[in-house]
């Protein structure tokens, strides 16, 4: 009977072995550099991936970048040097954080666009809700009493 | 004011039909657009995976329209569009530029013997330095040269028959009648 448990926890744990697997180890020259090199990988986007950063992937895209990402602190590039190196080569998709062009400015602004045509439409609809409420025309009434009489 | 609030979700309705429209036609998330379209290809100095002494260098790649393609015997789609590259070098004599990405050179070399090299020039980049720069974020990919070697195209994925007489064939017949 004890077995029944004893199957989806060791498929469990087949789990969690790849999903922290991505983690290699590498040579830190500073603990300056290692903070940097987490922060970076954590905010560029693997290009392979729909949604993981080169933190969290294990394609070989995401490990080819993780060491370059490395490589360039090392060289002694600063963070925005090393996103603008990105940048260049895989464009937007990278960045979690899409820089302002024209081509992502609907993306930027889409949200607030949204949210005032969500005021807009609630603002309106509270005018015509009053609007019903205005009570009733001298027809309305002459009606009601006609029904009442019957 | 009653016609005002009838409007109002035709209106909102109106807007998800386009944003809709549009969102579907967008092409597969997993393709991303190039950035290094109608830039150099970029500066590299790496070995020859058949002359490994030797070295390749990014001025050896200028000079005639030609195919760019990015192989590792790790892909097996490689294996998938190996057949229509020797049928486009066969049939069209095209320059095609092999870059062996991110993989073992010897079997690289062992994988050529199987399956046969269509290649003109063969580039070892075991690292993925020369990839990066070019954007490259998988295997197969293949970029279109012109003969000035400014990338003009790249295609993600396998290289199949319908690809190149579509694309690719057009586009390199473009190029080398323009130079």
């Amino acid at each position: 009977m004890k077995k029944h448990w004893v199957w989806p926890l060791l498929m469990m744990s087949l789990v969690w072995g790849s999903a922290f697997g991505a983690i290699e180890a590498q040579d830190f020259p500073s603990e300056a550099v290692k903070t940097r090199y987490y922060d970076l990988i954590a905010m560029l986007r693997c290009p392979q991936c729909l949604n993981t950063n080169l933190a969290g992937s294990d394609a070989m895209i995401a490990q080819n970048l993780r060491s370059t990402v490395l490589r360039l602190l090392v060289e002694g590039k600063s963070d925005d040097e090393v996103k603008q190196f990105m940048y260049e080569r895989y464009g937007d998709f990278i960045l979690y954080e899409p820089r302002w062009t024209p081509k992502t400015w609907l993306l930027w602004l889409g949200p607030l666009v949204l949210a005032v045509m969500g005021l807009g439409i609630w603002w309106s609809m509270g005018f015509s809700r009053r609007d019903t409420r205005q009570g009733l025309t001298d027809l309305d009434r002459k009606k009601v009493q006609q029904l009442l009489e019957r | 004011m009653a016609k005002q609030s009838v409007l109002i979700p035709v209106v909102v309705f109106a807007g998800i039909v386009v944003l809709l429209w549009f969102g579907f036609q967008l092409s597969d998330p997993h393709l991303l657009p190039s950035e290094k379209i109608d830039e150099p290809i970029p500066e590299f100095e790496l070995p020859n995976l058949l002359y490994p002494r030797e070295s390749v260098r990014s001025g050896d790649l200028v000079g005639e329209v030609a195919l760019l393609n990015v192989w590792a015997t790790w892909c097996p789609s490689c294996i998938a569009e190996h057949g229509e590259l020797t049928r486009i070098f066969e049939t069209t004599g095209l320059r095609i530029i092999g870059i062996n990405y991110n993989d073992d050179p010897d079997a690289a070399r062992a994988w050529l013997k199987r399956w046969g090299d269509p290649y003109a020039l063969h580039v070892v980049d075991q690292a993925g330095t020369l990839a990066i720069d070019l954007g490259v974020y998988g295997a197969p990919e293949t970029f279109v040269i012109d003969a000035a070697g400014v990338i003009r195209y790249r295609h993600v994925g396998v290289v199949t028959q319908k690809v190149y007489e579509e694309t690719l064939g057009p586009m390199i017949q473009d190029l080398q009648d323009a130079s």
